[in-house]
């Protein structure tokens, strides 16, 4: 047995089914070893979105996702998937080739410093030194990866490591990390303070993040906030943590998000935060959250307790864990008054400004297509207007909404999409874009077809990059720069390029049929949306 | 607001970068640092100096802490533990002012360490502010090169490493 067969073996142990990469001389061992196993690996068309097919392929699953890649060049373009991944706290496996060990910082061909490179958006890596350390860094990899606060794990393994005999191969058990133990449980004392803060409290709320989903404690969280009837509010990252339906939910906060959402934050009296940064985009100014509020902080990372809001009792351990101690406490209390509040503030809000008649009101194309879709569904949004309008009009119904929210990349949901269908290959999955976040992941088009990967696909074509424009046009005073796509390419013409279905809107015409008949397509396909070039956000 | 911490980390490769890296991509600041082995020869005391307000000092820590390689951290605190540093200076310094100098040093309780004929190099170990003083003093002479260590520090009592469990 070679290092290369070795690291496919602790592959399979760790139950790796699937992975995404792309090939070079420096990786050709392991996908030579990849050969005589049922793990299943897809070529994509960039290393880039290897990383987001894999962070797809985790946040559905819930296992870290793998992706796989060369030296040099191959591993720089991992770089902008992994920091997204990291940005999320996406539990990734990242697989590097790299030159012979002995040839390590002689700037020979293909040579790229990948871990030094990397640093700052990986949780932790490894560059393999001896083919003895193998098992032990792969279990301790996993097991970095997904507990805690995941995050990718970047191991870089030199081709003489992948080529070496391997004696005695053992996976180990367990993993024995002196400096490394993610406290799970919180304690006690600050669980119990929630109770005598929520029998104080008038106007209690909930803001739920994506450590929420990231502990799978969606269920957890709609039984606590059941229990006192303490209204939710999310973060981007929290969207489809709480349905639509659910009258305790009050939406989005943040620059983008509903008005009584950021209302219900700034008269809350208790604000109990769950795996949320507080970061700017949520709250413009976090000083005023704690002004006159009690804030409990919930995270798994205690570095972001006191980062962007000082709170008055921060609980530092698994969210799941921490809601099921939590459902062992009681409190009376009685919130309907505040309820009725947010319900009132909920029912005044201005509804968007359509954009003009001949153009698809991307408002209510997401609604009506989250109405459309399956319950557990996977929506995927891009970045950009079209991110925006998905935040706040997606209507979850107990599927998962994706998007990259920390890092804001664009080209993340066809790649993530890939992932997340491959995940579950039952499950509805559609990628929701606009023209420029299309052309970024474009090529995967051919992954997605090569490998039957029927995802639904939908195109917001306004012509411009119309995030930035937005910006300029309130900033620049409508000086628009570097923003116009124009109207190539044609997509008709590049469905019937790949072969895949092809649907176009011009307005809210027969927007349900239409939306309907799409996604009962077996086949994989692209619904192009003509947008209004200058609607806006709100 | 200074602070000094210790860290205990793990003897891997890089682990001296990964924690350098974290400070200045951060924007934290480093005054000094020093590494070397402890009594344990799998781990590695480093000690750092840093300044910055309370919260930074806070953000400081939990992000340092939460590094994997980084076993343990402590705050050294000055009522607790002791600091010293080590600082080499070059003098210029004729044989005809040498005498002065001998005796200032002695003051000091400074070692000189190596003389050539318009030269000297002195030895002086201390708290920081000791050897701030002593460089004052040194002001009336050509002060030619200094290299100052850094920190290096531990806490009172009988912890230690050796009380680290696995």
């Amino acid at each position: 047995m070679i290092g290369s067969d070795a690291i496919v073996k602790c592959l399979e142990k760790e139950g790796v089914t699937t992975l995404f990469g792309y090939p070079g001389v420096a990786i050709c061992p392991f996908f030579n070893s990849i050969l005589n196993t049922k793990i299943e690996s897809i070529l994509v068309r960039s290393e880039q979105n290897a990383a987001h097919a894999a962070s797809g392929y985790a946040r559905v699953t819930g296992k870290p996702g793998v992706c796989v890649a060369t030296s040099g060049p191959g591993a720089t373009n991992l770089i902008t998937g992994i920091a997204t991944a990291y940005a999320d706290s996406i539990p990734l496996i990242c697989i590097t080739g790299q030159v012979d060990s002995k040839l390590l910082g002689s700037d020979v061909f293909q040579e790229a410093d990948i871990t030094g490179a990397a640093e700052s958006f990986v949780k932790y890596s490894y560059l393999i030194k001896d083919v003895a350390d193998i098992p032990r860094i792969m279990k301790e990899a996993f097991h970095i990866a997904t507990t805690g606060r995941k995050g990718p794990v970047l191991i870089d393994v030199p081709i003489d490591v992948q080529n070496s005999t391997i004696t005695g191969f053992k996976y180990p058990d367990s993993v024995n990390m002196r400096t490394y133990k993610p406290t799970v449980k919180g304690h006690a004392v600050q669980i119990k303070k929630v109770r005598t803060e929520l029998a104080k409290a008038k106007r209690p709320l909930i803001c739920a993040g994506g450590g929420v989903i990231l502990s799978c404690a969606q269920k957890e969280l709609r039984d606590f906030s059941h229990t006192y009837s303490i209204p939710v509010v999310s973060t981007m990252m929290g969207i489809s943590a709480m349905t639509n339906d659910d009258p305790l939910y009050f939406g989005m906060i943040g620059n983008n998000g509903k008005s009584y959402a950021n209302r219900a934050m700034k008269e809350c009296d208790l604000l109990i935060v769950i795996g949320a940064r507080i970061a700017d985009r949520a709250v413009s100014s976090p000083d005023l959250v704690t002004k006159d509020t009690v804030l409990i902080h919930i995270d798994v990372d205690p570095a972001e307790i006191g980062k962007n809001v000082g709170p008055t009792i921060p609980i530092v351990g698994d969210i799941r864990s921490i809601f099921n101690d939590l459902a062992k406490e009681s409190a009376e209390c009685d919130f309907h008054a505040w309820l009725k509040t947010l319900q009132g503030y909920k029912k005044a809000e201005k509804p968007r400004k359509a954009p003009r008649r001949k153009y698809v009101d991307p408002a209510k194309f997401i609604t009506v297509l989250s109405e459309a879709l399956d319950k557990n569904a996977v929506y995927v949004a891009d970045v950009g207007q079209n991110q925006m309008w998905s935040c706040g009009y997606y209507i979850a119904k107990g599927g998962r909404f994706l998007t990259s929210g920390g890092m804001g990349t664009m080209g993340y949901s066809i790649p993530a999409a890939i992932g997340a269908k491959k995940a579950d290959m039952k499950r509805d999955v559609v990628a929701v874009c606009g023209d420029g976040s299309f052309q970024m992941s474009m090529c995967e088009l051919a992954t997605m077809v090569q490998n039957d990967i029927p995802i639904k696909i939908i195109v917001f074509n306004n012509g411009y990059l119309g995030l930035v424009r937005e910006y300029q046009h309130n900033t620049y005073k409508a000086n628009y720069s570097m923003v116009n796509l124009g109207t190539c390419p044609d997509l008709s013409k590049i469905a019937e390029a790949y072969d895949l279905l092809y649907w176009r809107l011009d307005n809210n015409t027969d927007m349900e049929k239409e939306v309907k008949s799409f996604l009962a397509q077996k086949k994989a396909g692209i619904m192009e949306c003509m947008l209004d070039p200058m609607d806006t956000v709100k | 607001m200074i602070k000094v911490l210790q860290l205990i980390v793990d003897n891997t490769s890089g682990v001296l970068s990964r924690i350098s890296g974290l400070f200045s991509r951060r924007g934290y600041n480093i005054e000094s640092i020093t590494a070397g082995t402890t009594a344990d020869p799998r781990f590695t005391r480093i000690t750092i100096v840093t300044s910055g307000d309370e919260d930074i000092l806070e953000q400081i820590e939990k992000q340092v802490g939460k590094l994997i390689d980084v076993r343990d951290i402590r705050v050294l605190h000055p009522d607790e533990s002791v600091y010293r540093e080590l600082v080499l200076i070059k003098v210029r310094v004729g044989e005809e002012k040498r005498q002065p100098l001998v005796t200032l040093c002695d003051v000091f309780r400074s070692k000189i360490i190596d003389i050539s004929k318009d030269s000297m190099i002195i030895e002086l170990t201390g708290t920081t502010s000791k050897i701030n003083a002593f460089i004052d003093v040194l002001s009336d002479y050509e002060i030619l090169e200094i290299a100052r260590t850094g920190i290096a520090g531990l806490r009172r009592g009988s912890d230690g490493i050796v009380n680290f469990k696995d």
